[in-house]
Parts: C-alpha cells; structure tokens; sequence
C-alpha cells in the first residue's frame, strides 16, 4: 500500500494555498522538558502541572479514529504531525501549502500555575522555532501565551514579535473570563502594537469545561460547542468595547465553524438598535467592529443537506473574512479542493484559499 | 472490455487492501474473507484514498449492553471522516440510493489460464502454478 496520498494528483491550488490551522505534535511524552529551565524541570516532575481542566493531556471522549486522520501517522514512527518530512509529503506539497500556520495546544493556557504556565508557553514557542520554522520556510508560528497572566503575556508577546516568523498570538476561548474582560486587554494592546492578530482556536484547552453549563456526555456534543465558545468570547470583546479602544486589532476564531456567524450579527445589530444605552461607551454598531476586525477559518466547512445553500452562508458571511485551514492531522480535515462544494469566483476562491491570510498575516 | 492483471493473490491477506493504478484508474482492490472486491480509491466526500481505510463490520444493538458484529469484514470507513461504504458494491451505508463510489469486477485466475485468454499483464511475470487478482475495465 503507498504510504502517501496524492502524489499523483495535480497540486490542490496553482496559486498556492494558505493552511490557517496545523497541529503539530510532539514525538514523545516529554519533549517540551528540553525547552524548560531546570527550575520548571524540577517542578513537573515533582508537583505535576495541575490545572482546572482535569481533562488536559487527554482526550476526554472518545473521538473517531483517536481524534486523527488515519491516514496521518507517518511511517517512520510516532503521532501524526509529529514528523516535518511526512507533513511535507502528506500535507505541504501536493495541497501546494504556500504558508501553513501552526497551532500548538499547549497546556500552558491555562496552568493553576500562573509562573509555570508562562514558563511552558515559553518553552512550546522555542519548541515552534526548533522542530518546525527553522526547518521549513512555508511554516509560521502562533506566539502561546499564559493569558490568565497577561503581564506575562505581553513579555512572552514581547520576546517573540521582532521574530517574523510568528504571525500571530494564540489564546483559548476556556479562559477564566469571557476574553472581552479588562483583565486580557494588555494581551490586545501588544497586539494591536506589533499587528499580530489574536488566534481564538475553539477546540484548544483551557480553563473551563466544554460548554458554559458544563461538561457535555459525548463528544458529538462538544464537537459543535466549540462555535458557542467562539460566540461567547465575540459577544464579550464586541460589547466590552475591545474593538473600540483597539480598532486595529484583528481576532481570527478558529475551527468554531462560520454559518452561526451572520445570524449572531444579526441579532446584534438589532438588540443594539433597541439596548444601546447600556453600552454608551460603543460609538460604532457590532457590524462596523466585526467588519474591520473578525475573521474566521473555514474548517470544519458547513455542510448544509442542500450544497448550494452554503452559497448563501458564505455571502451572508463574507468571503473576505473566511481563511482557509484544513486542521491537519485532525479527522475532520478539510481538503482545498473538495471542501466547498458550491460554485465560487476565481476571486472568491483565491480570496479564501490564500490571498485573505496573505494580507492579514502580511506573509507575502 | 479490458482484463488486467493486478497482483498476485496472495499478495492482499484476508482483510488487507492494496491501492492500484489500473488504465490511469486509482482503484482500492480489498480481500473481504478470501474474495477480492475493488472500488475507486478515492472517497466522494472530500477525495481521501479509500485503501487507507479501517475496513470493519456493523456493529448493532437491540439495548444497552447488548451488542454484536454483522458482515465483519465488509465495509470500509473513510480514514478522514468516517464515511462508510459496502466494499463489494461501492454503496454507502448511510445512503446507498445517492452516495456510492465506482465498484469493478475483479476476479481470481490461475497463472496458467492466463497464458491463453485476452489479458493484458502490464507488471507481472506470470507463474503457472500461482493465482492472480484479474480487474475487468
């Protein structure tokens, strides 16, 4: 049996195809420990790394295929995406990956921890430039950061954005606070400084359980939750007034789907219309903020029973927010060339494939 | 009709799949318990290669705690999203009317009758003694 797919396939997209989500692994149990200071050695090993989401390091359901393409683990040994040469021969060059931006789950979102979770996010980001940007050209960073600690935060934002190859700030939607609360707004100012955008992934760990009234039974339930947590914290910085005192911050949500997104907007808009008193500090309507500020991957692509209905989504939506992102090695993977089934322009398909990011990320 | 000789029989185990470039057809050829089937290796979902699949049975259930396997061997899930298809007729599971992917007649000939017929034997040296997996297009 090949071990490769597609090889014999033209390449996904002759204009080059910007992959917004890539989860890329560790080969083994412990190879973050090279990146931490003794000090932080010492304290794993002796205390753990507690955090309030008991299920961290695991997966708490079930998940088809363990959560993974099946086709994903490479040859050579270890967990998928866990070995740059198969992510090359698999994912990078017959989908003709012009830039793929990495997505690390790290644990140290959300530590009990606040110090040793600043020292794992640390370590996850030079683990980023180790095993992966300093050996393929077409790979980007997510700067981790310990969001609960936001001095921290912007230290870590700090250290890291003179380095290009991070384009954007990772954060996780399971925060101790709904992300619009004062308490993360030096994580936004840094942002808005150094022009990375804010990467809200919805299915990362974090502080809380999976849905606001807690922990769901099955994971077919978490499985779409993720888009209410990406609503939750959008809701949260639109009326909190992120977007007003930071209009140039840009937030990108994550593998939370899209189709939610014009009828959230929607009903925005009007409850604005009527409760606008209450947010005085507001001066713009949730449209305008979202307008200039809120973009969303693609994947998992909406799949309505009728394909040309997701004609009408996107429009609703907007093609010049939507990025593309497959979520390798993950099982609900999106192929560029098969993932929208419904007529698009040449423009539109561009636009979503590549030239969206490429401008957002400033990668060209 | 064209019949091309594909492999050695016993070059695909009992439950084990071998993808295979036919006429510049990519074609997932599996050993369901000792027949052979062939469908088009790629999946109409989103193109995945069907051969890469975890081929496996129906599991079903009259109550809790109560289970059994039907047709062990005889479906093939997607290795991306777990769509299901029959492996003998290319059907899916969940909706065999409208979603299916292309089946072909393969069949097993022994090497020494394949000295006479119209075959068209691109890869292999034939033995006498062995059996091949032929694929009618």
């Amino acid at each position: 049996m090949d071990a490769v797919l597609e090889t014999d396939h033209p390449a996904a997209s002759k204009a080059g195809v910007v992959d917004c989500d890539i989860h890329p692994a560790f080969s083994k149990p412990g190879e973050l420990a090279a990146f931490l200071p003794e000090r932080w050695k010492a304290h794993v090993r002796d205390f753990g790394m507690p955090t309030p989401n008991v299920y961290v390091g695991a997966l708490a359901y079930p998940r088809l295929a363990h959560g993974m393409r099946r086709d994903s683990y490479p040859p050579a040994g270890g967990p998928p995406a866990s070995d740059l040469s198969f992510m090359q021969e698999q994912l990078l060059n017959p989908l003709n990956i012009e830039f793929g931006i990495l997505q690390p789950l790290s644990t140290g979102h959300g530590t009990l921890n606040l110090e040793l979770g600043a020292a794992l996010c640390q370590a996850t980001n030079d683990w980023q430039i180790d095993k992966w940007l300093s050996k393929d050209a077409r790979l980007r960073g997510s700067i981790v950061v310990p969001q609960e600690d936001a001095a921290a935060s912007v230290r870590e934002i700090e250290r890291r954005a003179p380095d290009r190859r991070f384009v954007q700030i990772s954060v996780t939607p399971r925060s101790l606070e709904p992300l619009g609360r004062k308490r993360y707004w030096p994580i936004y100012e840094a942002a808005q400084h150094h022009e990375l955008p804010i990467s809200m992934h919805s299915a990362a760990y974090g502080a809380r359980a999976n849905t606001g009234a807690g922990w769901t039974s099955f994971y077919i339930e978490e499985h779409f939750a993720f888009s209410h947590a990406a609503q939750t914290n959008l809701a949260s910085m639109i009326f909190e007034g992120v977007f007003e005192a930071f209009p140039n911050l840009k937030v990108i949500l994550v593998e939370g789907g899209f189709a939610w997104f014009a009828p959230l907007i929607w009903r925005m808009e009007r409850e604005w219309e009527r409760m606008q008193a209450e947010v005085p500090h507001l001066k713009r309507r949730p449209t305008d903020y979202v307008r200039d500020c809120v973009y969303l991957t693609t994947q998992p692509v909406e799949e309505p029973p009728v394909n040309r209905h997701l004609s009408d989504i996107l429009r609703w939506v907007g093609t010049e927010r939507l990025l593309f992102s497959t979520d390798y090695p993950h099982w609900d993977f999106d192929h560029p060339d098969h993932a929208f089934k419904v007529p698009l322009t040449p423009q539109e398909r561009r636009a979503i494939l590549r030239d969206n990011a490429v401008k957002l990320f400033r990668l060209a | 009709m064209a019949q091309h000789v594909v492999c050695r029989s016993d070059e695909i185990p009992v439950g084990g799949s071998r993808r295979v470039n036919v006429a510049g057809r990519d074609i997932a050829i599996f050993n369901v318990d000792g027949t052979f089937a062939a469908i088009a290796n790629r999946c109409p979902h989103e193109g995945a290669s069907l051969c890469k699949g975890r081929i496996y049975g129906l599991i079903r259930s009259d109550e809790p705690g109560q289970y059994w396997v039907e047709r062990p061997g005889e479906l093939v899930r997607c290795p991306w999203h777990g769509w299901e298809f029959d492996i003998r007729t290319g059907k899916s599971y969940c909706d065999p009317a409208r979603t299916r992917v292309k089946s072909y007649d393969v069949s097993v000939t022994k090497g020494s009758a394949l000295q006479e017929g119209p075959y068209q034997i691109e890869v292999y040296e034939v033995s006498l003694q062995d059996n091949y997996v032929v694929l009618t297009l």
